[in-house]
């Protein structure tokens, strides 16, 4: 069985459907700028959507910084440089790991979840309501979410670069005997502004991938439960898919001069 | 049989289909001003999908339809939120917003669509709730609290708070008791007496169609087969029309049971 067949399939009906997300992201990002908008689910889908993602993803943040003071250790001491640790830990969390951990596990939680809800207010027919109540379902229901993870996943992503290194300093202090201050310092004096934003500037496109793909699945879900966990499948899948590609065009426009 | 004047709704051969299978055939019909339309046909004719194609939530394939002599049928945008403003729907399934309190349901057009103050619409809510038979009680209730029957009356209530002009009931009567049944079709008569409300509504209910309207159409095969005051349904001379009212399985119409 070839192993790819399935990858190229997701691949493929990703491509049919691209026109009509096209069109589905022009009209979501032009109604953001045209009232009414609707501060109120701004302000309840930022705490569901932020707010609540933050365990998850402090934790796997905590445990990959663990993790990579690990490797760089075990690498860097055959060459007698274990002073490195601090500087490729803080620059693998905030450039690289810290966002992608992130949006993936983002994409796992808050993608699922606006998919599942909005997939079945489709087939409830609450959103053919809405319409009849002259609310416009993707200024009421789709900008709330595409603003709420575009402005708190790089918050997110902050909070995560720290516990990350914290986890890379815990391992590197308690089990591999570093010294404390001086990996502080080593990794304050280390760290820019530039490795940090370029961070967030990954996170906040990865959060409106998220949005978008949550969003657009459920609205095009059909046919009850099984069309409602279809389109919750496809909105992580290839949420994940396109912050992993996205992720890459970043990294080469923002560090490949 | 058709009111004087602008009707305030019209389909003029109306089709639709879903893939190969044709829904609509070329609907034409005709809702006067303060006139109370029911429609009849038996279950998968397409009787939802005809007011779907009226609300614009289904795109009609051909066809056009007109709303106060205006058309309607590919408007889009601001235009359509504001022929909505017109309309009042209540859905086969409720529709209810499981994200929302019973009371904000109700409200939701008044508070989103009128822009009135939360407040104020939350008595209204509470008027509108008391005219269909519930009590202040289930208002801070979840939708997914309430029992199938009280859910559909809540979509009852949120189909008239905003005092639409034109209201379209689909089957409002289907999972209520026979009581609570004849409570709504009298709420129905009052709503559409005292404000002078145009209504289309769905049925299976041969009574409540009786009792609310005073013109039935009947559907079948995705066209209007018969169309008369209601007084007349029982002598149509029409026989699908007297099959479908005396609920008869002998008859010319089929219907397609597969085993
Ligand atoms: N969105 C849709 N996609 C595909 N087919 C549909 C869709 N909506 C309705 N149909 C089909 O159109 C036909 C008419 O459906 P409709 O819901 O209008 O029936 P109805 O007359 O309201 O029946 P009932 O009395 O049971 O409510 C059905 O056969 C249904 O399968
Ligand atoms: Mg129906």
């Amino acid at each position: 069985m070839n192993i790819l067949a399935p990858i190229g399939r997701v691949f493929l009906a990703f491509l049919a459907q691209t026109g009509a997300l096209t069109r589905f992201m022009i009209s979501a990002v032009t109604s953001c700028v045209r009232p009414p908008i609707y501060w109120g689910l701004i302000g309840q889908q930022m705490i569901r959507i932020g707010y609540f993602s933050l365990p998850v993803v402090g934790l796997t943040a905590f445990f990959t910084g663990g993790a990579l003071a690990l490797q760089i250790y075990v690498g860097s001491n055959r060459f007698g440089v274990e002073s490195v640790v601090p500087n490729i830990v803080v620059l693998g969390i905030t450039r690289e790991l810290g966002p992608v951990i992130a949006g993936l596990m983002v994409a796992g939680r808050v993608a699922a979840a606006i998919a599942a809800e909005i997939g079945t207010m489709r087939v409830t027919e609450q959103i053919d309501a809405l319409t009849t109540l002259s609310t416009n379902p993707i200024k009421y229901l789709v900008v709330p979410r595409l603003i709420a993870a575009v402005v708190t996943l790089p918050v997110l992503v902050i909070v995560a670069d720290a516990i990350g290194v914290f986890g890379g300093y815990v391992v590197a202090t308690e089990s591999l005997g570093l010294n404390g201050p001086i990996y502080l310092k080593n990794t304050v004096d280390f760290v820019t502004h530039d490795d940090v934003i370029s961070g967030v500037i990954k996170i906040a496109v990865f959060g409106f991938i998220i949005a978008l793909l949550g969003c657009y699945n459920g609205f095009h879900s059909k046919g009850g439960a099984q069309g409602v966990g279809a389109a919750t499948t496809y909105a992580v899948v290839s949420s994940s898919i396109l912050i992993l590609a996205a992720n890459y065009f970043l990294t080469s426009i923002l560090f490949g001069n | 049989m058709a009111a004087q004047g602008t009707p305030k709704i019209e389909l003029r051969g109306v089709k639709k289909r879903f893939g190969d299978k044709v829904v609509l055939d070329g609907v034409d019909l005709k809702i006067g001003a303060a006139e109370s339309l029911v429609v009849i046909g038996g279950s998968g004719t397409g009787k939802s999908v005809m007011i779907k194609c009226v609300l614009g939530i289904l795109r009609a394939d051909e066809g056009k339809i007109f709303v106060d002599g205006e058309e309607v049928t590919r408007i889009g945008g601001r235009a359509r939120e504001a022929m909505l403003k017109k309309f009042g729907m209540l859905f086969q399934g409720a529709a209810l917003f499981d994200s929302l309190p019973v009371w904000e349901n109700v409200a939701f057009g008044l508070i989103q669509g009128h822009g009135m103050n939360r407040r104020k619409a939350h008595d209204v809510a509470i008027e509108k709730l008391a005219s269909v038979g519930l009590g202040p009680e289930v208002a801070m209730l979840s939708p997914s609290e309430l029992s199938g029957g009280m859910q559909k009356r809540v979509g009852l209530a949120r189909a008239i708070a905003a005092d639409p002009q034109i209201i379209f009931f689909d089957e409002p009567t289907t999972g209520l008791d026979p009581i609570m049944a004849d409570v709504i079709n009298d709420l129905i008569v009052s709503t559409v007496k005292n404000l002078g409300v145009t209504t289309l509504s769905i049925t299976h209910d041969m009574a409540s169609a009786r009792k609310i309207s005073n013109r039935i159409a009947m559907l079948y095969k995705g066209k209007i087969i018969w169309d008369g005051p209601t007084a007349d349904i029982d002598n149509s001379g029409n026989p699908y029309v007297d099959q479908f009212i005396h609920g008869r399985a002998v008859g010319p119409i089929k219907m397609e049971v597969r085993g």
